[in-house]
């Protein structure tokens, strides 16, 4: 084999254990609220689920609404195909996100917190409700008053939208809000709401106890920290690894392929796929001004090697999205139908190679038109594959 | 009283009577009833002073909310990229081939039903299954079998 250099830079402060949760919660809540947020902003962590909104800033705006109730929110419906660290934390190290919840509610001003969990890790509520209880037993003795609920999901996809997720809680269809406003003055119940990832919160734990710095320090420039990432597909060790952001993907693929790697799948299905070709110009981190292209991702990486069909992978996706869009806005209900009936035609023959283009028209007027993130993002991987792979699309 | 209208005023009791605590409802009635009849969704409008469309606009939305009865033990088998890619169809061949149904179906002593469903999350140990709540990972037909051959016997 080559030699490679070898660039990934592994972290561990996610899994970690830290016994002394306690300590750092007592502490934070001697702290005036502006000090923490400051320290969140200067630790420039950005949203872990995929759309790495600033926490700093998204816990100041909810903290600046003048709503007498307020309520956090962690988003542990982890539903996007090729994610699944959020499980793992909150089997590991639920503490630290409890804590960080705990945490937030006093910066925003909140008494009351909610985990949305997917109704397909509800094997998880009696022992994380066991864990919820001695929290709250404790926030009660040092006189805290804060509470948290777990809201079960129902097996939506589209529920993991922040907005999607108030009306299941408010017991309605999941169906996506119009944006503005936006939760930090309209969220749950109408009142102004943090909805953040588990691992977003598990980062702040992070940084409550070892400060900003500690984390700004790892990666690099506008993707600052390290991450979880769920690694699958064909790859000789699948699982879930806490790497520094902005690592190029060739770096990844040389630690995680299997020699004969085609493409990855940055971002889960809502995210791209990169080929071969371009492995080497792609880093994983937020857009920022960087060189060459920057992938954000909720830590889903799907690795292809070369046995694979993009064509498959295609159909499958497309396959996902039409059954998981929630179906109250045309161009995701019918565009994500005729995008999946159109690469059956062109495979079976029945259009033209050139209906392809027509296809990734639409996606275009889906990215602009679409409601929500679900429906935008459906261009992503639709023309990543069929722009790279377009030989196999067609019969 | 009906034995679904004494659940459904209980979970009412317990949740609360606001629209919500319309999920939690629904969801306690498919845990005893195994699926949501059209006289549950009425009952529960009722309790909740809600409309009957309106709950079952609500219900028909979740794909975990079932509308058709289902069997005792529930499997559902992911279907999404990484464990199709891993051999999904042959799990779904062995459960088919063992079970005497097919998806969709539930077998006749109403114990089994088989259906697919979207990501579970498991993907670094595919295929994955999940019976009722449990999670099954890294299956081969093989093992698929072993682990119906307890439930069977259960």
């Amino acid at each position: 084999m080559v030699a490679h250099s070898y660039q990934l830079k592994r972290a561990d402060f996610i899994f970690k254990n830290e016994n002394d949760w306690e300590r750092i919660l007592d502490k934070m809540l001697k702290r005036p609220t502006r000090e923490l947020i400051n320290e969140l902003m200067s630790s420039e962590l950005k949203g872990r689920g995929g759309a790495g909104f600033p926490t700093g800033l998204k816990w100041k705006l909810t903290a600046e609404d003048p709503s007498d109730t307020k309520f956090v929110i962690c988003n542990a419906d982890e539903g996007e195909p090729g994610t699944f660290k959020d499980r793992e934390i909150l089997t590991k190290v639920p503490y630290k996100v409890l804590m960080a919840m705990a945490v937030c509610g006093y910066v925003i001003g909140s008494n009351q917190g909610y985990i949305y969990l997917r109704g397909e890790y509800k094997f998880l509520v009696p022992e994380l409700n066991k864990v919820i209880q001695e929290f709250e037993y404790y926030c009660k003795q040092i006189g805290h008053d804060f509470s948290i609920k777990i809201f079960l999901g129902s097996g939506a996809y589209i529920c993991g939208e922040e907005t999607a997720l108030f009306e299941s809680m408010e017991g309605k269809r999941g169906e996506p809000r119009n944006k503005p406003p936006y939760p930090s003055s309209n969220g749950y119940m109408g009142k102004a709401t943090v909805v953040n990832n588990v691992e977003t919160l598990a980062h702040t734990f992070t940084i409550f106890k070892y400060g900003a710095k500690k984390f700004y320090d790892l990666g690099v420039q506008y993707s600052r920290g390290s991450k979880l990432f769920s690694v699958s597909g064909d790859t000789p060790k699948p699982g879930i690894y806490e790497l520094e952001l902005g690592m190029s993907l060739q770096d990844f693929v040389n630690e995680f392929g299997d020699g004969d790697t085609k493409a990855v799948q940055v971002g889960g299905a809502s995210g791209f796929l990169v080929p071969r070709k371009r492995f080497e110009k792609t880093t994983i981190g937020y857009r920022g001004k960087l060189t060459g292209i920057s992938l954000p991702t909720g830590g889903s990486m799907m690795l292809f090697n070369s046995s694979r069909s993009m064509y498959n992978v295609l159909d499958n996706y497309l396959e996902f999205f039409r059954e998981e869009s929630c179906g109250q806005c045309t161009p995701c209900r019918v565009g994500c139908q005729q995008l999946h009936f159109g690469i059956k035609a062109v495979k079976r023959g029945d259009k033209p190679a050139q209906y392809l283009d027509k296809l990734l028209k639409l996606t275009e007027t889906m990215q602009l038109t679409a409601k929500c993130g679900l429906g935008q993002s459906v261009a992503n991987s639709f023309s990543s594959i069929v722009e790279n792979f377009r030989e196999e699309m067609i019969y | 009283m009906n034995p679904v209208q004494d659940l459904i005023k209980n979970l009412a009791d317990e949740h609360g009577r606001s629209r919500a605590n319309l999920l939690p409802i629904l969801q306690g009635v498919v845990e005893q009833e195994k699926y949501l009849s059209e006289l549950s969704m009425i009952e529960i409008a009722r309790e909740l002073n809600l409309s009957a469309a309106d709950v079952y606009g609500t219900a028909t939305f979740y794909s975990f909310l079932e509308h058709k009865k289902m069997g005792t033990y529930l499997i559902r088998v992911c279907k999404t990229i990484t464990c199709a890619m891993k051999g999904k169809n042959q799990i779904l061949f062995a459960i088919e081939d063992m079970l005497k149904i097919g998806l969709g179906e539930t077998t006749s002593d109403g114990k089994f039903s088989l259906l697919q469903t979207n990501c579970l999350g498991w993907c670094h140990k595919a295929p994955a299954m999940l019976i009722n709540d449990e999670v099954y990972t890294d299956l081969t037909p093989e093992s698929v079998r072993e682990i119906l051959t307890e439930y069977l016997k259960k």
